[in-house]
């Protein structure tokens, strides 16, 4: 890597209670780069991401961002290191007291200042990015389908243009055609904005193609990280079995009676 | 060995409790006072609590002040003291009354109803995703609330008193009999600044508790729908108590010698 590290954990220990989530997890994202979590469902992804973000607090180990240790961060630094982030939540997160275009402008009128019909006009542009018309604008969340709510609270996620964008599962819930209008979206906030995205998927094709690099999540830690390219021949026994989706392998699910 | 475990574990709770919550007050505090400040929001909790409180307030003090006037009347006349109706009614309403009665009715109507925003916005994420759009929840959604309560409430309570006044009278005049002068006269003689004003500050003090106790169920809630309804129960329950607790404290300060 030749672009200097935008985030990175080192030995990052993350529980709740008894329960150990995420154990050792090391990892380095650069500048413009473009990485991908996979991980079987409940092994800390998402908690990985918020404690990138400060939501959790991580027990242990250190997490900085350009070089600034976020754990234990006061909530004014915070706050302003926030505007460098957008985020993409697992259940999307809308605001359900404000309109749609609300909730795309909320960034750029609460976080940044500006002033309301610019940041409509804004809005409405990112709206027609994800694939929805100018009067969706005015509907509230409650009254949008799932896929169409993951897709607002990806417009407010790129909303301010940030340095770095996280997608907790971007594509879940979305038909084959705007999942791919999605991943081509992602792929043009790191190449043409120069965004640093972090995303985590269960969708092996998204991954493929919006990922530089892919990094498995396995009992807490990053077991393997690599090229989006080697993915197929990465030697490692765990990753081939999660990408062919195979039942049998090292990986046992726990399922209980 | 086991009992004192236990009451030992209970202290133990209620103080780490009491350590929380003061810490969340005195953080909402300071965020009152720091800007950016929200005057929209600061303005619509506003009407939430004085304007549309005031159908149930009103009801509340009208139905007191006809109470009190014919169990005074009924109750004095034992020892010919009927004159002091008015007196009575005036000085109940202004410093008991109206703030306690007025305090525990909001407190249903608006504690209830922060909590469960607030927490809903909590286990939906919408907090977190508050302050990953570089807002603060503690400005952007508490601050406004404790505003409202502390300014709003002692205006509900002034109308209170004068309603409650009026029910006393309409009593005194048309089923006690009362000359409505006389009653009138009766009633302004014997009041003072001190009566109303106790009766404010105590407003005051309840409708910040009420706007704390639903910011802060509502806050810490956790667990889904469940933990919204517990939070929203806490809050109610938890106002009140406080709301009885401080009426004792205040009338001390004001009247203990
Ligand atoms: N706030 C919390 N309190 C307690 N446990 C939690 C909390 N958040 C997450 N966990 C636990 O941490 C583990 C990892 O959760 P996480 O949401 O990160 O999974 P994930 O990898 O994102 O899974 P999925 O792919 O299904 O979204 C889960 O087992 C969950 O039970
Ligand atoms: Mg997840």
């Amino acid at each position: 890597m030749t672009a200097p590290a935008k985030i990175v954990l080192s030995d990052v220990h993350k529980s709740f209670g008894k329960k150990v989530v995420l154990d050792g997890a090391d990892l380095s994202v650069a500048k413009g780069e473009s990485v991908v979590i996979i991980g079987g469902s409940g092994t800390g992804k998402s908690v990985l991401l918020k404690s990138i973000l400060g939501i959790l607090r991580p027990e242990k180990g250190s997490i900085t961002v350009d070089g600034e240790e976020v754990i234990g961060m006061r909530s004014k630094a915070r706050d302003r290191m926030m505007l460098k982030f957008g985020m993409l939540f697992q259940g999307s997160a809308l605001f359900d007291s404000l309109k749609v275009w609300q909730n795309v402008a909320f960034g750029l009128i609460q976080g940044r200042g500006m002033d309301r019909d610019q940041a409509h006009a804004i809005a409405i542009e990112k709206l027609a990015q994800v694939g929805l018309a100018e009067s969706a604008g005015e509907l509230f969340p409650a009254e949008l389908s799932g896929g169409m709510q993951k897709r607002v609270a990806l417009a407010r996620a790129i909303a301010t243009s940030p340095e770095i964008i996280f997608f907790d599962e971007p594509t879940t819930g979305l038909d084959p055609i705007m999942a791919d209008v999605i991943n081509d979206l992602i792929v043009e906030c790191t190449k043409e904005l120069g965004a640093t995205t972090l995303s985590i998927t269960h969708d092996m094709a998204s991954a493929r193609k919006i990922a530089d690099r892919i990094a498995m999540l396995y009992k807490g830690r990053l077991i393997w990280v690599g090229a989006a390219k080697d993915i197929d021949h990465s030697g490692n026994e765990y990753v081939d079995q999660f990408i062919h989706g195979r039942a049998e392998g090292p990986i046992k699910m726990e399922l209980r009676a | 060995m086991d009992f004192v475990a236990a009451i030992g574990r209970i202290f133990l709770a209620f103080l780490s409790h009491v350590g929380r919550l003061s810490a969340f007050a005195g953080t909402a505090l300071s965020h009152i006072v720091r800007p950016p400040f929200y005057p929209r929001l600061t303005l619509r909790a506003m009407v939430e609590i004085g304007y549309y409180s005031l159908p149930v307030v009103g009801l509340t003090a009208v139905f007191t002040g006809m109470v009190l006037a014919l169990q005074s009347y009924s109750g004095f006349s034992r020892f010919a003291a009927e004159s002091a109706v008015a007196t009575v009614v005036v000085l109940s309403i202004t410093r008991e009354l109206a703030p306690v009665l007025a305090g525990l009715m909001v407190a249903g109507r608006i504690g209830a109803s922060m909590a469960a925003e607030i927490g809903t916005m909590r286990v939906t994420e919408q907090i977190d995703a508050l302050t990953t759009l570089s807002t603060n929840p503690f400005k952007y959604l508490v601050a406004p609330r404790l505003l409202a309560g502390l300014l709003m409430v002692p205006c509900l309570v002034l109308v209170a008193d004068i309603i409650g006044v009026f029910g006393g009278y309409i009593v005194g005049v048309y089923k006690l009999g009362f000359n409505p002068s006389s009653y009138l006269a009766r009633t302004w003689e014997f009041l003072e600044p001190i009566d109303v004003i106790s009766g404010l500050t105590k407003a005051a003090v309840f409708g910040f508790i009420i706007s704390l106790m639903g910011c802060y169920h509502g806050y810490y809630s956790r667990g889904g729908a469940q933990g919204v309804g517990a939070a929203t129960t806490n809050s109610v329950v938890s106002a009140a108590i406080m709301i009885l607790i401080f009426n004792y404290v205040i009338t001390a300060l004001y009247f203990g010698k």
